[in-house]
């Protein structure tokens, strides 16, 4: 026997553990007849009793494509979960060097890089036309989990690793080449260490609605925020044995199965989460969040799979090209793209300069940005009445101009229009004065309105003044319950014990001890952060739902409707703070947990649209938020990327765009469309992170030490700008939109 | 002279320090399902983040507050008589029997045998570059120092002040301050053992280290 008749044995071998281990168990009389089929062939080998050897080789490999193939149509999303994590599965440096004609490696090589689970690379990619060739450089950006597994975390990059593969994408730009990433991540390694993985995910995702060169994104393993830290793209492509999904289907099991402190769930409930979070490419394809799948050999595609290497080439060649022409104002352009669409077609003999015009780039921008504003409406249930969606529609049509016209034109003539008037108004009023002087009409002025100054001017304020009593315009109806409270900093400052009435009433929830700022109701801000009366909600009609009919969980959202009287987790509202109008957005804590998925996304780009088109300051206050609503899967995390691009068009705008935190933000919206805010607060006692202490511990095996998440630490690596008292929260909005706002930003 | 050899036995004829959990004010007492010879544990966690086990709740005003065993241990009395019952402050709940661990056992037998110097302000100190040089070159508790000798240096924002030693004349035998930290005023910096006792306290020490049996 040859080398290469016994490498193809061990070739089969290796595809034998490879079923066994993907499909856990299942299918064993499949397994069994090959394992059977296998171990006859290589006896005989060995003994050298095989008559053509070659021959029954070749029939022993055709057995194995059969039962592949039989297998593959049986294939569930757990499965496929198997596959993605499997050492065989292709990995980005396979991709390299199957795909791309040349490459090198930047930003680290190896272990030593920065981050090695972040691999990026300026690759370059030979076409022809006729006898000429054309070399393209393109930026591969993407987590890498196989080639030296030990230090790479599995595909969970770090803070830096993110902030390597931003660096990057601002060289494209820079280079005007277009990006390529390739998405191999089960989630974001969840350490809050400077710049802090909310954060850097935020900044990358926020650098990325902006990104004037082309992006291609590959998702093979899509895990919630890891993937959309270089997610955000022109064309996403998805493998066919990928998965994208919010979270890991254990994760979701053990969140499901309530399991605490380490204990894991069962197989059973996990293979049923992996199939309610829909998670696999047809899914993905189904709801938009994708573009196109690309079809894998059975079972998945691994490092011998020279075909799909191929195969994948075409396809982001292909990709890129449509991004290029779709921004071209060319006649030819639908020639261009029907003719790369076309069956056998090979990209490689065609050629498209992938360079752009400046007015292209912006025409891309601007697509980009309009395709993932577009996406998941259909997810939320919008209740709003016909007659409300017309209304909404026509003061859309009158007031935008009108809005163009106030800003755009009346405000930069302004001054001239203003001493224009002025002078007016004066021979105006010395017009009147010399129509009434012969009746002997003349001074103004109230006499109580002296009197009240000067009564203001000359008495002492009482300490039974009727304000005392009225110091807050809403109270916690906890103040009603006649217990008392304890400090949960009592064992290290010694706080006594607050009792309930005046904790929750004139104490504001805060310890009159430490400090400490105990959590409270939503109200309790609507009603005395902004001024009394001005509060006016939008958009309420626009309920959660379950868009995934995860089973059970329609019923939990009807009863957080019912217990908060709520429609969905986020309440967006104009409101008036010491006359200066705003547009508030605020996510509550009391509606489960804070989640956000697709009704409080909706709310949250209309909020920001309302406020760009009105030229409001637009403030997100962040009552509490655990992350991306689980049960909406990537109705949910699709969030991330729309809600940024909202915020990072109202900025561009020329908005102010404030967030400040309260109670608890974590995971998903802290690192997108919150954490990419430049101007960012925190209440006190509040905690602010990416992923919680028990996510922690099971995904690093590292012990968080007390008061990790505490904002003060955010507020040391620079995540947050301050911390406020809560009594104090007007006070500062009011300090905030006058010194960061200033005169020049349009609110005024 | 302290018999360290007796000491060590006295402590073994009873290696227990009783611990008596008691209300931190008043209020209803409710025990949590716990009885003589249960075991207890004490805070956990690298931290002590986790709280040891709930032996008691108390109530005042309608506010509930957990009592928690302090350290680990065996449960000697519990109080039921105080059950549902309105209680003064520093009325005891539980006696926890406390197995005294190695170190701890060796705590007891240094503070009794070594003579502490203590720092006399918060501050940061130094050894003097000659005794931090022979603390270097010999084995420890070699290094004999006697009453008078400039000894540390005392650093207090920037200042640098000789610090003299006062006590009677020893080799020092530990050493419990870390360079660059500060120090609490009257926290011990060195303790001082005469040197004829040098080989007894060692001997003890080890014997300690081998002898001494840890509850698990």
């Amino acid at each position: 026997m040859d080398n290469l008749f016994l490498k193809r044995i061990q070739s089969l071998s290796d595809r034998l553990s490879y079923i066994q281990d993907i499909f856990a168990g299942k299918h064993a009389d499949s397994v069994s007849l090959l394992q059977q089929k296998l171990d006859e062939f290589t006896d005989k080998a060995t003994h050298d009793s095989l008559e053509k050897p070659y021959e029954e080789l070749v029939s022993l490999e055709d057995l194995f494509k059969y039962v592949e193939a039989r297998l593959d149509a049986s294939i569930t999303p757990m499965d496929k979960v198997r596959i993605v994590r499997h050492p065989q599965r292709i990995c980005l440096k396979d991709i390299l060097e199957n795909v791309y004609d040349n490459f090198t490696e930047v930003g680290g090589q190896d272990e030593h890089s920065l981050d090695p689970s972040m691999l990026i690379a300026r690759a370059v990619i030979i076409r022809r036309r006729g006898k000429k060739r054309y070399i393209q450089s393109v930026m591969v950006i993407g987590q890498e989990k196989g080639h030296g597994a030990e230090f790479r975390n599995g595909g969970s990059v770090k803070p830096w690793g993110n902030a390597k593969a931003r660096q990057f994408m601002r060289v494209a730009e820079t280079e005007g080449i277009p990006i390529h990433t390739y998405i191999f991540t089960p989630g974001s390694y969840p350490i809050e260490d400077y710049p802090g993985a909310a954060q850097q995910i935020a900044r990358n995702i926020y650098c990325m609605a902006g990104l004037r060169v082309p992006v291609i994104s590959v998702i093979s393993e899509g895990g919630s925020g890891g993937a959309e830290a270089i997610g955000l793209a022109d064309r996403r492509l998805m493998l066919s044995d990928g998965y994208y999904s919010v979270i890991s289907p254990e994760g979701a099991a053990a969140i499901e199965g309530h399991c605490r402190g380490g204990e894991r769930p069962s197989q059973e409930l996990v293979e049923k989460c992996a199939m309610n979070l829909k998670i696999t490419a047809e899914d993905n394809l189904r709801f938009g969040y994708i573009d196109k799948i690309i079809q894998e050999p059975p079972l998945g595609a691994r490092s011998y799979h020279f075909d799909f290497f191929r195969q994948l080439r075409q396809e982001v060649i292909r990709a890129t090209d449509e991004v290029i022409l779709s921004t071209k104002l060319s006649p030819f352009k639908n020639i261009a793209l029907s003719r790369r669409n076309k069956p056998d077609v090979n990209l490689d003999e065609m050629y498209l300069r992938w360079g752009l015009s400046s007015s292209a780039k912006d025409r891309l921008l601007k697509k980009r940005q309009n395709k993932f504003l577009k996406l998941s409406k259909q997810a939320a249930v919008d209740r709003r009445p016909m007659l409300t969606k017309a209304i909404h529609a026509m003061d859309e049509i009158i007031t935008t101009p009108w809005m163009q016209f106030k800003y755009e034109f009346y405000r930069k003539h302004q001054r001239k229009i203003h001493a224009f008037l002025e002078e007016a108004e004066n021979e105006w009023d010395v017009f009147k004065s010399w129509l009434r002087k012969p009746f002997g009409k003349g001074g103004t002025g109230t006499g109580k309105n002296k009197e009240d100054k000067s009564s203001e001017l000359t008495t002492l304020s009482s300490w039974t003044g009727e304000h005392k009593h009225n110091k807050w315009n809403y109270l916690s109806p906890r103040y009603k319950i006649d217990q008392a409270v304890t400090c949960p900093n009592a064992a290290v400052y010694g706080c006594p014990d607050l009792w309930g009435p005046d904790l929750f009433a004139e104490f504001a929830g805060v310890c009159s001890n430490c400090g400490y700022h105990f959590p409270m109701e939503p109200e309790w801000y609507v009603r005395n952060v902004f001024d009394k009366g001005s509060v006016m909600e939008f958009n309420s009609e626009i309920e959660s739902g379950n868009p995934l009919e995860y089973p059970g969980f329609g019923d939990s959202i009807k009863a957080a409707q019912e217990k908060t009287g709520c429609k969905s987790g986020c309440m967006t509202f104009e409101a008036r703070i010491d006359n200066t109008k705003l547009v508030v957005a605020m996510l509550m804590g009391t509606f489960r947990g804070g989640s956000f998925g697709a009704a409080e996304g909706y709310k949250f780009v209309e909020a920001a649209q309302r406020a760009s088109k009105n030229r409001y300051p637009f403030l997100a206050y962040v009552h509490g938020t655990a992350g991306i609503r689980i049960q909406e899967g990537t109705n949910g995390v699709i969030q991330m990327p729309r809600c940024t691009i909202a915020v990072r068009r109202y900025i561009e705008n020329g908005g102010l765009y404030m967030v400040l935190y309260d109670t608890n933000s974590f995971a998903g919206p802290v690192a997108s469309f919150l954490g990419c805010s430049p101007y960012q607060f925190a209440v006190r006692s509040s905690n602010i992170g990416f992923a919680g202490p028990g996510v922690i511990k099971s995904t690093t095996g590292m012990d968080v030490p007390p008061k990790y998440h505490r904002c003060y630490r955010a507020l040391t690596r620079g995540h947050i700008q301050g911390v406020w008292d809560r009594r104090q929260i007007r006070n500062n909005l009011i300090q905030a939109l006058q010194t960061i706002g200033g005169r020049n930003l349009y609110y005024r | 002279m302290l018999n360290i050899s007796d000491l060590l036995e006295q402590i073994k004829q009873t290696p227990y320090r009783e611990i008596v959990v008691s209300t931190p004010h008043t209020g209803v007492v409710n025990f949590a399902s716990i009885k003589s010879g249960d075991a207890v544990h004490g805070p956990e966690g690298q931290w002590k983040e986790r709280p040891g086990t709930k032996l008691a709740t108390l109530t005042r005003e309608r506010n509930p507050k957990p009592i928690f065993a302090p350290e680990k241990g065996v449960i000697d009395t519990v109080h039921m008589e105080y059950e549902n019952t309105f209680v003064e402050c520093g009325c005891p709940l539980v006696t926890i029997k406390h197995h005294l661990t190695r170190e701890e056992v060796e705590s007891i037998i240094l503070k009794q045998a070594l003579y502490l110097f203590r720092a006399p302000e918060r501050a940061k100190y130094y050894f003097t570059p000659e005794i931090a040089a022979k603390l270097r070159a010999s084995d420890p508790g070699s290094v004999v120092i006697h009453d008078g000798q400039e000894l540390f240096i005392m650093s207090r924002m920037k200042r640098e002040l000789p610090l003299y030693y006062s006590g009677p004349e020893g080799v020092i035998y530990a050493t419990y301050f870390k360079t660059n930290e500060n120090v609490d005023t009257d926290a011990p910096l060195i303790g001082v053992c005469p040197q004829e006792e040098l080989p007894n306290i060692k001997e003890v020490i080890m014997r300690v280290q081998t002898e001494w049996q840890e509850n698990a």
